[in-house]
């Protein structure tokens, strides 16, 4: 596939990502803060987005699983994975994690459960698009052309 | 204009205060695009610590939210210490009695997260302005 190809497949990838509401304007930001003095700097912020929301969700499981639900540090983990996911513009784990926080206000346990599985499952597939997006960008610039701009309609 | 803006610009310190990374790196960056020298810490004791170093800054960003010491407490002492920056808060709780109380520490502004590249600008314009 030439260059030109690769580049329109990537901006039609990126475009679908916040169509379908994986990522939202934070996201454009970060790429707009890339450039050639900081050419990895979406990777890396995503990479500490990653890193960070594995060990949250692995602690919110353990503390889920406890007898006794301390429902206070469980909404002290989704409110710092509420946190980094709209720094980096993953809107539907955000908004999974707001609808997170209420039930935890409730204390109801059996919702919590279930925000729970939401979160993890809209994590793995912002993580797997975000992934592939990244491939995407290596292989155009394996290929030695330059990553697009995106427009603000992002 | 956007040269001589990036001119003024160079001539803005700022002091980054988060204790999450992401945010750190994020923030740290959106100033270096601004033009701004700045540096990051991770928690109100540290913001603290640097100022007693003989530091100083136009613009701190404080985060509310941090362990050691919050930014209300940091932002108590800083002003105690008779530091005069503008503090700018930083949080994504935002509880009209939160904000209150934040303000109520000293602070000049509040912003609310996720920082973009316009919330900055509108913040650094006062600084400008303040001169």
């Amino acid at each position: 596939m030439e260059v030109g190809q690769m580049q329109r497949r990537l901006v039609d990838y990126t475009k679908s990502l916040s169509m379908e509401g994986f990522l939202d304007g934070q996201f454009l930001l970060l790429q707009q803060l890339q450039d050639e003095s900081n050419p990895d700097f979406v990777v890396e912020v995503v990479s500490l987005f990653f890193g960070d929301s594995d060990k949250l969700l692995n602690d919110l499981t353990m503390v889920l699983d406890q007898p006794n639900v301390d429902f206070k540090k469980v909404d002290a983990l989704v409110h710092q994975l509420k946190g980094s996911s709209s720094s980096i513009g993953a809107q539907r784990v955000k908004n999974a994690c707001i609808a997170f926080r209420n039930y935890c206000e409730e204390q109801n346990i059996e919702a919590c459960l279930r925000c729970l599985q939401q979160v993890n499952q809209e994590y793995c597939v912002v993580k797997n698009k975000l992934e592939t997006l990244f491939r995407l960008e290596q292989q155009i610039v394996g290929a030695g052309g330059s990553i697009p701009m995106m427009e603000m309609g992002f | 204009m956007a040269q001589s803006n990036k001119e003024k610009s160079t001539k803005i310190t700022a002091l980054v205060v988060d204790d999450d990374m992401i945010n750190r790196t994020i923030h740290h960056r959106l100033l270096d695009n601004l033009g701004i020298e700045n540096e990051v810490v991770g928690n109100g004791k540290e913001a603290v610590d640097v100022h007693c170093s003989g530091k100083n800054f136009d613009l701190i960003l404080m985060d509310k939210d941090m362990p050691i010491m919050n930014g209300i407490e940091a932002t108590r002492k800083l002003r105690e210490m008779g530091i005069r920056s503008l503090i700018a808060g930083v949080s994504s709780r935002s509880t009209e009695q939160e904000i209150q109380e934040f303000m109520e520490a000293g602070l000049d502004d509040y912003l609310e997260k996720p920082l973009t590249m316009s919330k900055l600008v509108t913040i650094i314009r006062k600084i400008d302005s303040n001169g």
